[in-house]
């Protein structure tokens, strides 16, 4: 018998399966790695290089060159470990969600002061109109 | 005997530690958030609790994907704050109490929970923004803590249920431990908040207040809400939520004695993307 997913149709959500961690595996041991000080300068010396020295595939390396936050989810990065470049980059929590949204920081800032995204609408994708 | 006296549950938003660390907390912003906490704060003082067993998440700081334990209990003499990539946040290292954690390690594991025994560990804000909320900036922590590490991070988390079954075992352990201590049970994370997608920012007041409506009067009701509904209703990360389970468990209405008082109950939106809910019940 297959897997039970009911949070496939969670819209804008990706949920960090087994899967997802297998895909992901190096990439966010890559991200792991950016918890010390010197790795953090020889990404920051030569980020490509950098990269090169990790057994990812090319897609993840382009996306964490991008800082595609949502692409590298995609192939199987978890947001507590991209957060590790988001904190070399200088970024805040917030900053590295909202780049994720589609919106300006300040809207995303201000839309969280306004009491959050509503759930309405984005409990499934069935119920998104 | 030792005894719980009292659970607390808390968010642990890691914005609210860099505020505090930076002298934020008068700041309008964070006024609301910190104001929730002044009643938490002199009621800490006066309870003065011997140990802290303290529930928390790990967020890719001590565990990587190396190594991902459902359940990690720290029976280690001291903790030190992690450097999570921002460098270590400046508050005390947190000293542990060894005796009576390989006491609850051994009896719960005897008790059919399968623990992860941790020597060593950093401690990150989901440890340590929990005592700043409660405790404020002091030179040392007020007493000794044990870590207790979920896995909230890998889908999927352990089940609501195993979470209040589990809080149950600690209970009895804690119990069964012969010097007199006053033990406090912590649970936290939370509450509705989710860090990844386009559907970041989420929040759900009605469902986290239904949430703690739930947790103190129908505890056991709550415990077998499935997975699914805390990631849709409450945000990928809100599945924290399982968290307080365990320390609700360890209340002594569950193994039927008398229903708690709620000494304090806060919500506030926002602290950066996320909801913060806060509780405190004693035993009676």
């Amino acid at each position: 018998m297959s897997l039970d997913k009911p949070y496939k149709d969670v819209p804008g959500t990706t949920i960090f399966d087994a899967e997802m961690s297998r895909l992901g595996y190096h990439l966010n041991q890559f991200c792991m790695s950016l918890m010390k000080a010197d790795n953090r300068a020889r990404f920051k010396a030569n980020e490509r290089a950098y990269l090169d020295e990790w057994p990812m595939t090319e897609e993840q390396k382009q996306a964490v060159l991008d800082r595609d936050l949502n692409r590298c989810i995609s192939l199987g990065g978890n947001i507590y470990f991209l957060a590790k470049i988001g904190a070399t980059d200088g970024k805040s929590f917030q900053q590295m969600a909202g780049s994720m949204t589609g919106m300006s920081e300040e809207e995303y800032r201000n839309m969280m002061i306004g009491g959050g995204r509503s759930i309405e609408g984005n409990r499934s994708l069935g119920e998104k109109k | 005997m030792a005894r719980v006296t009292a659970s607390v549950y808390t968010s642990h938003v890691p914005a609210i530690g860099a505020a505090i660390d930076a002298g934020k907390t008068g700041e309008p912003y964070w006024q609301k958030v910190f104001a929730g906490y002044d009643f938490s704060k002199q009621w800490l003082k006066d309870e003065k609790p011997d140990v802290i067993f303290l529930v928390f998440n790990d967020h890719a700081t001590a565990f990587s994907l190396d190594l991902i334990p459902t359940f990690a209990i720290g029976t280690a003499a001291e903790y030190t704050p992690a450097d999570e990539g921002w460098g270590p946040r400046p508050v005390p290292k947190v000293i542990g109490h060894p005796k009576l954690a390989a006491h609850i390690a051994q009896s719960v594991i005897q008790d059919d929970f399968d623990l992860t025994i941790v020597n060593k560990m950093d401690v990150d804000h989901g440890l340590t923004v929990p005592l700043s909320l409660m405790c404020g900036q002091p030179q040392a922590w007020p007493c000794p803590v044990i870590p207790f590490a979920v896995n909230v991070v890998q889908y999927p988390a352990p089940s609501g249920r195993r979470c209040y079954m589990l809080g149950q075992a600690i209970g009895r352990a804690i119990a069964s431990y012969e010097e007199p201590l006053k033990v406090q049970i912590w649970g936290t994370g939370g509450m509705s908040h989710q860090l990844q997608g386009p559907r970041a920012g989420l929040i759900n007041k009605e469902w986290d207040n239904a949430f703690l409506d739930r947790l103190i009067a129908d505890p056991e009701g709550l415990s077998k809400m499935p997975h699914i509904d805390y990631v849709r209703e409450a945000g990928s990360e809100g599945i924290e939520l399982v968290m307080w389970l365990i320390a609700r468990g360890a209340m002594s209405d569950v193994a039927g004695g008398a229903k708690p008082t709620v000494k304090h109950r806060f919500y506030h939106v926002p602290a950066s993307n996320t909801a913060v809910g806060h509780l405190i019940l004693e035993n009676n």
